[in-house]
């Protein structure tokens, strides 16, 4: 067992519930323990930072401090929400450039009795976590239930693997890395080009006719790649698209009905984790209905029987369109 | 044959300022004087045509000196933080960040287009501050009873899904140490105000 250290962040208790219950149906398969820093706070998402910049760096930092202090070995600090990932990564690097920025916040965290050294903890995201330290391998090895034959198209939003100060994705826009995890858990994953196109973050409460046209886009886009459900990392990723659907097919006259779920919801089931167990049915537009019929699917029905492999589906490009980039055949290869 | 003359942009005494002021706000090192003005931030931004200025064309403006129209542009309002810009910018300019620093002096000299966006994250932060947690309830709530009324009737059936589905609880989360934080933060404050 590996053990990490975990910062939940603020949705995993609320609305993006079934991420933090799938979490907890996946530690065991692939042997990986979290244990969640003592008394964390929000890390402010996007807001702090626009309103004042050392109380919004100081707020992260105390975080840092209280995970520094709980730190046996070299375990990283594991953050599963992408905004929060973010935000300690970014903390962290931005203390060990600037020495004023440093000493502003090491004074700040001082009145509650805290320091933090920038260097100390090393932030991770958990589906870099998954795929580089625990590897395909043993992913694929606890598949119990393959979810062949399940159409999905993996959406990464912008804030993992951009900027990505560590450098830890295969690319900053086209990054195959969810791919290559669903693939292994024997979902059909589609060519997806708008996987790390932004979903709008705020913007849904703060300029909805923006935040609602971005989400159009995703899906739309997911539905003519004839994907049955979008997979993703984030939590306010999964919540724009899953509550605000409807609002936006107000707004377009549209008629959408496009699950969202994430990762570890679909990594739980295949594991054979009972989907209600995993949280699948807490989103609006429910995914039970096309998971459960594709892990019934008779081996006869589904595309590796029926000589078509398994792997990314290519709809025949529409002449009208304006290009997009595609993975090349090395990347869908691995 | 008459060749156009392009002449390189005056970077005026005020633009000098204005430009060292922004970096000096940026949390990173924002690297915002070594701006080519080639675009890609523009040309690669989601939100951009909701902008009255595109990234590219207020980098412009700081340079110029043009603090009133920079500090009043909804540009930074309309930014997405994607990061987009971020790794596409040839001269690796931190412009995400530096679109931050343009919040922050906006929000100290209340120059903001419009409240919508600083009511949204003075309400989200208030409650952090208080609670040590952010409280999805209580900041939905008010902002759509502020700024949405006429959205309402739609969201409704949203919030009543929400609870249906146990997404949401009514109470908010709060952390045992609320008043370390609030010391930490109270010291955070006199500091940024004495930069």
């Amino acid at each position: 067992m590996t053990s990490y250290l975990y910062y939940p962040g603020c949705s995993m208790e609320g609305s993006g519930r079934a991420y933090r219950e799938s979490l907890e149906g996946i530690c065991e398969p692939l042997g990986i323990t979290f244990e969640e820093i003592d008394d964390w706070n929000c890390c402010g998402a996007t807001e702090y930072v626009s309103l004042s910049t050392t109380p919004a760096y100081a707020m992260i930092a105390r975080n840092l401090a209280i995970a520094a202090g709980e730190k046996k070995g070299t375990e990283p600090l594991v953050a599963a929400c992408s905004a929060c990932y973010l935000n300690l990564a970014k903390t962290d690097h931005y203390m060990g450039q600037q020495p004023a920025l440093n000493a502003r916040i090491n004074d700040a965290l001082g009145a509650g009795g805290l320091h933090y050294d920038p260097g100390t903890i090393k932030v991770r995201h958990l589906l870099e976590v998954i795929l580089n330290d625990v590897g395909l391998d043993k992913v694929k090895a606890a598949v119990k239930k393959p979810l062949t034959g399940l159409k999905v198209a993996p959406y990464l939003g912008c804030m993992v693997p951009r900027p990505d100060i560590d450098g830890a994705y295969t690319n900053h826009e086209q990054p195959n890395d969810l791919d290559r995890l669903l693939r292994a858990l024997g979902a059909d994953v589609v060519d997806y080009p708008l996987k790390t196109e932004c979903c709008g973050g705020h913007m849904t409460q703060v300029a909805p006719k923006v935040g609602l046209e971005l989400i159009r886009r995703l899906v739309a886009e997911a539905e003519r790649r004839e994907a049955v459900m979008m997979v993703t990392v984030c939590p306010m990723c999964q919540i724009n698209i899953d509550a605000y659907q409807g609002e936006m097919n107000a707004m377009f006259h549209t008629h959408y009905k496009m699950p969202i779920v994430f990762f570890t919801q679909l990594m739980a089931v295949a594991f054979g984790v009972e989907p209600g167990k995993a949280g699948v049915g807490r989103e609006y537009t429910n995914a039970k209905k096309a998971l459960v019929a594709a892990l019934k699917a008779a081996p006869e029905q589904t595309l590796a029987a029926a000589g078509v492999a398994p792997g990314v589906h290519r709809p025949r490009p529409d002449k009208r369109a304006l290009p997009m980039p595609r993975m090349t055949d090395n990347e869908v290869e691995e | 044959m008459v060749v156009a003359q392009v002449s390189s942009p005056e970077v005026t005494d005020a633009g000098v300022r204005f430009l060292a002021e922004v970096g000096a706000k940026t949390a990173g090192v924002s690297r915002l004087e070594m701006c080519i003005q080639c675009g890609s931030c523009g040309g690669s931004c989601p939100s951009a045509d909701a902008m009255d200025h595109t990234p590219r064309g207020l980098f412009a403006l700081i340079r110029a000196g043009e603090r009133d129209e920079v500090l009043h542009s909804n540009t930074p309002w309309m930014c997405l933080s994607c990061y987009h810009c971020v790794v596409r910018c040839p001269q690796d300019i931190l412009i995400t960040d530096v679109m931050y620093a343009l919040k922050v002096i906006a929000e100290e000299e209340h120059t903001y287009p419009n409240n919508v966006g600083p009511d949204f994250a003075g309400v989200f932060i208030g409650q952090a501050r208080r609670f040590g947690r952010s409280w999805e309830m209580g900041l939905t709530a008010r902002h759509y009873l502020r700024h949405y009324v006429l959205r309402l009737p739609r969201m409704t059936p949203m919030a009543l899904g929400l609870f249906r589905h146990g997404r949401i609880g009514i109470l908010p989360h709060q952390i045992h140490q609320k008043k370390q934080l609030q010391a930490i933060l109270r010291r955070a404050d006199e500091l940024e105000r004495a930069r």
